[in-house]
């Protein structure tokens, strides 16, 4: 598992969200990327450990900030940039735009505009492989705020009377919006809320994609074995505000810097050289690599055509 | 004394223009310094004074009993307003985005607009819901639609639907003062518009109408952003010689039929513009009213122009092809008026 090869694809994927991110980020200001936009930046080692951790069979559903989890899942990155920029070669046409991001036939069934929707959803897609008999474990991303909404504690409920194989994956960024989680929440630790509906739960250090990838390896194994569900509360924290609009400033700047310090791309490259015993150059290979791939994708989607108005009035039909 | 005023020209703004967010701002701020039982509550509205910047400034004056930050909980902040609403407080409910107040619906539709009813009578729900809708920006089919026959189709909900300044503050603080309850729907669109407020204080009565135009070849009914792009609209048209009269809905529940059906007498040609999807909408609805009701003074059927029938989506274009545009009013309008031309001469 520390093996060079593994080490240097979990780099891969972190550099690939965060430059991603990044470059996207510059595309917005310049206005080709319109709506709205939540960066993942400070939160690639969930996205990154979970999706390592699971099975091509497996499914994710995603958030509002799901840019991560599709290219950790495995998305083209050209399809990705030309939906953003609302292109008819992007993953839903233009239609769907940064927060319905989907892939369905290789089981990421999409980023969600509605808070806490994609719970439930996720459970359900457990009931399904649990109905089935397939050997199916389902990740649901999630963060704090989505866990005060109904719809977290029915749906694990269910998920825990049916003994689903679902991983709740809580990404603690300790933010909705620009509510810190300690002034909608009494306890600290989110995690907590799962005993009394007797599911197993723990918190972790989300931005350690080791850590990460390793709990989940574990808890995947879990719900295969019928054992499921059960809750990761991964901490970790925004790089930036809420979207690529929001300045952040209300961020407490120590505890900001706390979490640049332990930026989870620095320490997967730190595992990567340390563990993996990986030159400088070889590095830095993986990383021109990434960005020639993602220039590529940003000309793909800048050349590509807008999606076709009189097809998509077709699609529509006319009631007037 | 608050003027209870139903026409612009009554109350005279002396040249003091204002955002229809900031307008709604001070009927929130007036309705709160006047009764303590009013308050707001919803996600960002305190510290972070609204996404649209609607509540700011309301903590630093009410403080946090009054000006109540929740976590993502629509269903049970929500609720949360019905209890306190019957119990003596007036409630301002803040529902970010109108598709977000389908979590809820329950709380809504089964309690809010129920209780008086079930109760013979006797119980009252004076709460406020504040949310918005509509297309524009590239926000895609989950923060982009336009609900309001939802609300409509409910006995017991007064729905409000402010295109103005002036309306969404006067309408604000008389739907505050409603014994409810009320859902306030205002526009992503206008929260940056500007348009004149008076300083002294008004109301608006909720179920009149007001004809923002008048004009004797056809009647334009409009309500929220579609009002302005009528407006625009009956414009151009002008310039070609066809004299619209524009009327503002305002509210659409209690409906003011009496307006819509003076100005249909006097026009005998109708187009009711809609953004939300055509299917089921609240259009259809004023129009079957208006050919019941005034069906011999018709001189063409009546023109729907609405959203088409579809999600939206989040390319630009596209999002502008689902919602009635400019030209897309210009185009019914004169279509309504070319079916006379077109009609065959009885025998
Ligand atoms: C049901 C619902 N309510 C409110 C919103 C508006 N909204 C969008 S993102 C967000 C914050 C979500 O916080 P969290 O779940 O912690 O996710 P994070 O942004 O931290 O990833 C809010 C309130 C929404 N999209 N859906
Ligand atoms: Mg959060």
């Amino acid at each position: 598992m520390d093996s060079k090869q593994f080490l240097s694809e979990l780099y891969r994927q972190l550099y690939t969200i965060r430059v991603f991110e990044t470059r996207c980020i510059k595309l917005y200001r310049q206005g080709l990327i319109r709506g709205y936009f939540h960066p993942y930046l400070g939160e690639e080692a969930i996205a990154v450990g979970v999706c390592a951790a699971l099975e091509k069979r497996d499914y994710i559903i995603s958030t509002h900030r799901g840019h991560g989890h599709c290219i950790a899942w495995g998305a083209e990155l050209k399809r990705m940039v030309a939906e953003l920029l609302g292109k008819e070669t992007g993953y839903c046409g233009g239609r769907g735009g940064s927060m319905h991001i989907a892939q369905i036939d290789s089981g990421n069934l999409g980023a969600n505009g509605i808070v806490g929707a994609g719970i439930p959803i996720g459970v359900g897609a457990a009931l399904g492989s649990s109905i089935r008999g397939d050997d199916q474990v389902t990740a649901v991303f999630f963060s704090d705020g989505a866990a005060n909404n109904g719809v977290f504690p029915e749906a694990m409920n269910l998920a825990a009377i049916w003994d689903l194989p679902v991983i709740l994956v809580l990404e603690n960024n300790h933010y909705a919006v620009t509510t810190p989680i300690e002034q909608v929440c009494r306890t600290r630790d989110l995690c907590e809320r799962s005993k009394g509906y007797g599911v197993e739960s723990f918190t972790l250090d989300g931005n350690d994609v080791l850590e990460v990838y390793e709990r989940t390896k574990a808890a995947a194994e879990q719900c295969r074995q019928g054992k499921g569900p059960v809750l990761m509360e991964c901490k970790t924290y925004r790089q930036m505000g809420h979207h690529v609009n929001d300045p952040g400033t209300y961020m407490p700047k120590d505890r900001l810097e706390y979490y640049l310090a332990k930026d989870p791309v620095k320490i997967g490259r730190k595992y990567l050289a340390e563990k993996g015993d990986a030159t400088e150059e070889e590095i830095a290979r993986v990383e021109s690599d990434v960005e020639t791939l993602l220039e590529e994708a940003v000309q793909f989607a800048k050349d590509s055509n807008e999606p076709d108005l009189q097809k998509f009035l077709e699609e529509v039909g006319s009631c007037q | 004394m608050p003027v209870n005023d139903t026409s612009t020209a009554t109350v005279a703004t002396n040249g003091r223009e204002i955002m229809y967010r900031e307008a709604l701002n001070e009927a929130l701020r007036e309705e709160m310094s006047r009764d303590p039982a009013v308050f707001c509550i919803g996600v960002g509205i305190g510290d972070r004074g609204g996404s649209y910047r609607v509540t700011v400034g309301l903590l630093e004056q009410f403080g946090r009993k009054r000006v109540i930050d929740t976590p993502i909980s629509e269903a049970s902040f929500t609720g949360v307003g019905v209890g306190a609403a019957i119990t003596g407080m007036r409630p301002v409910v803040e529902i970010l985005f109108i598709d977000f107040s389908m979590l809820a619906l329950d709380q809504i539709i089964n309690q809010a607009a129920k209780y008086r009813f079930m109760t013979a009578g006797e119980g009252r729900v004076p709460m406020v819901l504040r949310t918005q809708g509509g297309a524009g920006g590239a926000l895609a089919a989950q923060h982009s639609q336009s609900l309001e026959a939802i609300y409509y189709h409910i006995p017991g909900l007064k729905v409000v639907m402010p295109s103005t300044p002036y309306d969404a503050k006067g309408l604000l603080k008389a739907a505050i003062r409603d014994d409810g309850p009320v859902i306030f729907l205002e526009h992503k669109l206008l929260y940056m518009t500007k348009g004149p407020v008076p300083q002294q204080e008004y109301l608006v009565e909720l179920g009149e109408a007001e004809v923002k135009r008048s004009g004797n070849d056809v009647t334009l009914i409009a309500w929220s952003n579609m009002v302005l792009r009528s407006l625009s609209a009956a414009e151009k048209l002008a310039e070609e010689g066809i004299d619209v009269e524009v009327i503002d809905l305002r509210t659409l529940v209690p409906l003011d039929a009496n307006t819509v059906l003076e100005s249909v007498r006097k026009t005998e040609h109708v187009v009711i513009v809609q953004e939300a999807v055509r299917r089921g909408g609240v259009a259809s609805d004023i129009a079957s009213m208006i050919q019941q009701e005034a069906f011999d003074y018709l001189d063409a059927p009546i023109k729907i122009c609405a959203g088409k029938n579809t999600p939206i989506p989040f390319n630009l274009r596209l999002e502008a092809a689902c919602v009635p545009q400019e030209q897309d009013i210009i185009q019914a309008v004169k279509n309504a008026l070319r079916h006379q031309q077109r009609r065959v001469p009885p025998p």
